[in-house]
């Protein structure tokens, strides 16, 4: 039975020591274990590792650590799953062993890649490159984004306007559009003619209501594909068709 | 030195990043890819045969002016500038876990390092060497990192592609294994 070095509360030093210890994690000490031990990773002496495993995390005082507690709990599941009695030739037995395997492995191939960024980064540390110095970091910068709510800038606002002593308060009335309107009359126009400008369908004296609504008008039309709008180059006349396929139909 | 050499290196001393071959040739609309190319080229040639302090490096996805690194102990000394300082092994492991599988969310970081990283995972991302990229479709949405330009000219690597590829090192590994083999 494995008698591990587990320690009282009262008796531990530092609780938290995992950061500050040579290993950067369970994986890291098993492996290190492993290597130490020389043993093949493929097959893992398992009661002997955790028995080595228990012992170095209760000298590390890493026992207080979850991460190295949740291995160990591990390896002694593992340990007694390879206890079990297993019928000979039993083609479905499955090595308790192998999801630990994989993931030392994979960690060791990650370790592989923590060299090669080392070696990479100690030789970058060695240049310099020019460095752009901001305009001074220390005062408050005068263009940096507002921080405001939606309440303080409408406080902002209605301070700003008590100072005007009469605000000039315009009356917004709203006109509904007559888009329905619209379509009826260019309906009628390109009925008459197969094709038209834009300012064929506006009166002279057109209100912006009267211009909205023809323009969300002719949107609508074309959307249904009852007529074409082309536009032949910037800022040219924008010509007005009847779709021929809703024609022929 | 052409003009074309002597724009290049004025652009590079001004940017202090690295910059990518496109962005050297929107310097001078007339001159082609392979003149901007060439003149990089020359560049690199006269700070390596003239005896230069200084060398033009490929990195982090472009070109950079570096010091050589001779002279990066009497610089130190002098406190003229600093060396970005050293990561802890927690975060070379962290940060090598997320240039291969980015993008990856925190919870697969601990699985494969099999302790938390929640810390390790902000301080990379104060230092500018990995960056949220996106938000996971599993439960929770959670955040997904990959690794910044930043990361890739902090370690003098050209592209991602320049790491060894994953079944390349698995067969390091396995090499590795059996060599280790010991009877019971």
């Amino acid at each position: 039975m494995i008698a591990p070095n587990f320690r009282t509360a009262e008796a531990a030093g530092p609780s938290f020591v995992v950061e500050l210890s040579q290993f950067t994690g369970p994986l890291d000490l098993l492996l290190s274990l492993i290597r130490d031990e020389q043993v093949d990773i493929y097959d893992i002496p398992i009661a002997r590792i955790a028995e080595q495993f228990l012992a170095r995390i209760g000298s590390l005082g890493l026992d207080e650590a979850a991460d190295y507690l949740e291995m160990a709990a591990r390896l002694l599941r593992i340990k007694a799953q390879m206890l079990l009695p297993r019928a000979d030739g039993e083609e479905a037995w499955e090595d308790p062993r192998a999801e630990l395997v994989r993931r030392l492995l994979e960690y060791q191939q990650m370790r592989e890649v923590v060299d090669l960024l080392e070696r990479r980064g100690e030789e970058r540390r060695h240049q310099f490159a020019r460095r752009f110095v901001p305009v001074s970091v220390d005062i408050t910068p005068i263009n940096a984004p507002l921080a405001l709510s939606l309440g303080d800038l409408l406080g902002a606002v209605d301070r700003v306007l008590r100072t005007s002593k009469e605000p000039t308060l315009h009356e917004v009335i709203p006109r509904a559009l007559d888009v329905a309107g619209a379509m009826t009359s260019i309906r009628s126009v390109i009925a008459m003619r197969r094709h038209c400008r834009w300012s064929d369908l506006i009166a002279a004296d057109a209100e912006p209501w009267q211009i909205l609504s023809v323009l969300l008008a002719l949107l609508e039309m074309a959307k249904l594909g009852e007529l074409h709008i082309a536009q032949h180059q910037p800022f040219a006349t924008v010509e007005i068709r009847r779709d021929a396929v809703s024609e022929a139909a | 030195m052409t003009p074309l050499a002597k724009l290049l290196e004025a652009a590079l001393f001004a940017a202090a990043r690295p910059i990518s071959l496109e962005a050297l040739a929107a310097l001078d609309p007339e001159a082609s890819p392979a003149a901007v190319s060439a003149a990089v080229d020359e560049l690199r040639e006269h700070y390596d045969v003239d005896g230069h302090g200084v060398e033009l490096v490929e990195q982090g996805g472009g070109w950079q002016i570096l010091t050589r690194a001779e002279f990066a102990e009497a610089i130190e000394r002098a406190q003229v500038a600093v060396r970005p300082q050293k990561l802890s092994a927690a975060a070379l492991e962290t940060l090598a876990i997320v240039a291969y599988r980015q993008p990856i969310g925190r919870a697969e970081i601990e699985e494969i390092r099999g302790v938390a990283v929640g810390s390790v995972l902000k301080s990379l991302h104060e230092r500018g060497l990995i960056d949220i990229v996106g938000r996971s479709e599993g439960i929770g949405r959670p955040l997904l990192y990959g690794t910044t330009p930043q990361f890739l000219e902090q370690f003098a690597l050209r592209h991602l592609e320049e790491l060894p590829r994953a079944d390349e090192l698995a067969i390091a590994l396995r090499g590795a294994g059996n060599a280790t083999v010991v009877p019971e």
